[in-house]
């Protein structure tokens, strides 16, 4: 079964005015359950865009999308998926585990369970120690952490991702991606994961979902053919940069053709 | 502990007590007279004197009488006005439009010196009641801590607010655990502001009358009357109620948001 299925998607912000921009193009696109997928490519091009309307947070201007088969508003009201952004958005005012628990406070959860939930959540992305700690006592990368267990900790079946890492450095981005690749595994979650990096998203995808800008819409969908686990051998290995090249490729020969100098 | 302690107030302390003992030089070294310019000695022993007074049990400290006095039209107006600020705030920014109608008006409202209406005040609920004073404090904070609430409802985060979005969250809940919460800081730093400008609203509501035993009333009689060092004792009064009044609203802010910036101890 498809997690996401997307036909002729157009969103157009602004329609009628002079600052109409077509964000969205013809966008064809299936994700099935339990994948691992990516939308890369620079900015402007629609992705966290399309991500948004996946997650019922924009409305598409045309075309036909569904999320578990239902439409998207339904899907968030079935509370079908956890959403991580860039900046980790916790609560200061509540504890780490408050913060985990505040989605199945929400919900209705009863309060011994929340905590149950909370801390085994917590424990999963290795900040088992750290409940009754506060936001701002912890570093960014646990930041993002925390807020990967409280968008996984009501069990979503889909995990939508907007450049989670991107705000963090070089080495805890790579420790986060092992960390990711390993809750995926443990969860069985389909994630659709908003990237601008290269490497990044050929690190962890499955397949990935080369896009472009002005209009945003997709130029390849790459399949990834490096088996896992993945660990730091897997950046060493020359399928891995065969396929950063491929990718960085499309790139180039897409924003070029959109984006040409001499044209403008 | 103690110890690191008093060395941080040391700088502090060394400020107040050299500004005192260079006051009181000038008025000796310039033989100010002391209905210009009382020395902080006088003060300080007219001080004692009332303290004594008001120990004694057979005796009465009009200045304490006066203090209390005040202090309570200070305190119910400041709960009045509050109160009705922060409820008003929630009321309004429940529904965007009345919101956006009523703003523009506390927000002019916030600029009208409410003072020029205490008059007013003493003949809508007589010179001699309290509650013309705690009228004219509860108007005097009412709006800044309307305005203060209704941004802190208001000026969330837009990512907040989508996630919220994404647990589905009824508007209630958005309410009761984000919106409340982010207003908590925007609420204590108007009621930090609202603590001292009660105790102001109260003296200087006195000024235009009110009962003998008040501290605007004292100030303005024993001034008359050039006993200065009467004057400024019931002055000093004042500035220890609203210091005080000031710290307890700290005390409370830190008591109930420990999470909060300023408070975060690395």
């Amino acid at each position: 079964m498809n997690a996401i299925e997307a036909q002729g998607i157009h969103k157009v912000f602004n329609p009628g005015t002079d600052e109409e921009v077509i964000a969205l193009q013809d966008i064809d696109l299936q994700v099935v359950a339990g994948e691992f997928l990516s939308l890369v490519g620079p900015s402007g091009c629609g992705k966290s865009t399309l991500m948004r309307l996946i997650a019922d947070l924009l409305q598409p201007s045309g075309g036909e999308l569904r999320v578990n088969g239902k439409a998207p508003a339904q899907a968030r009201r079935d509370r079908d998926y956890g959403m991580v952004f860039q900046q980790a958005t916790l609560y200061d005012w509540r504890s780490v585990s408050k913060n985990v628990q505040l989605p199945l406070e929400v919900m209705g959860y009863a309060k011994a369970e929340r905590v149950k939930r909370a801390q085994a959540m917590l424990e999963l992305v290795e900040l088992g120690d750290f409940l009754e700690h506060y936001p701002w006592q912890l570093s960014g990368g646990m930041q993002q952490r925390v807020s990967i267990a409280r968008a996984l900790v009501f069990e979503p079946s889909v995990l939508l991702m907007d450049e989670p890492f991107g705000a963090l450095d070089e080495f805890t981005r790579e420790r986060m991606n092992m960390e990711l690749l390993r809750i995926w595994q443990a969860t069985g979650t389909t994630v659709v994961f908003v990237t601008h990096s290269i490497a990044e998203a050929a690190f962890l995808s499955q397949r990935i979902v080369v896009m472009t800008p002005r209009p945003g819409r997709i130029t390849q969908v790459v399949a990834n053919p490096l088996p896992y686990p993945r660990d730091f051998q897997t950046r060493a290995d020359p399928a891995f940069h065969a396929l950063v090249t491929q990718l960085r490729d499309l790139l180039r020969d897409a924003v070029g053709a959109s984006d040409n100098p001499r044209k403008a | 502990m103690i110890r690191a302690r008093l060395v941080n107030y040391l700088p502090t302390i060394a400020v107040a007590v050299t500004v005192l003992l260079a006051w009181e030089l000038l008025v000796l070294l310039f033989d100010i007279q002391q209905f210009l310019l009382p020395k902080p000695s006088a003060i300080f022993a007219e001080f004692a004197y009332q303290v004594g007074l008001w120990l004694a049990p057979d005796e009465r400290s009009i200045l304490f009488e006066s203090s209390g006095a005040t202090f309570w039209e200070a305190v119910g107006g400041f709960v009045i006005g509050c109160g009705s600020g922060v409820l008003v705030a929630l009321i309004t920014s429940r529904w965007t439009i009345i919101s956006e109608a009523t703003m523009p008006f506390a927000i002019a409202a916030n600029s009208v010196p409410i003072i020029a209406f205490a008059p007013i005040m003493n003949n809508w609920f007589g010179i001699t009641n309290p509650a013309s004073k705690m009228a004219i404090v509860a108007i005097i904070v009412f709006f800044p801590t309307m305005i203060n609430t209704v941004r802190g409802l208001t000026l969330v985060d837009a990512r907040q607010l989508e996630l919220m979005r994404s647990y589905a969250a009824s508007p209630g809940e958005v309410l009761r655990k984000l919106r409340i919460p982010n207003a908590l800081p925007y609420i204590f730093s108007a009621l930090r502001v609202a603590s001292a400008l009660s105790l102001i609203g109260a003296v200087v509501a006195e000024f235009f009358g009110g009962p003998r035993a008040t501290l605007g009333v004292y100030i303005t009689q024993e001034a008359s009357a050039f006993d200065f060092a009467k004057a400024w004792t019931a002055i000093m009064m004042a500035s220890i109620i609203g210091i005080g009044f000031y710290l307890t609203v700290l005390m409370l802010e830190r008591r109930l948001m420990p999470w909060h910036v300023s408070f975060r101890v690395e």
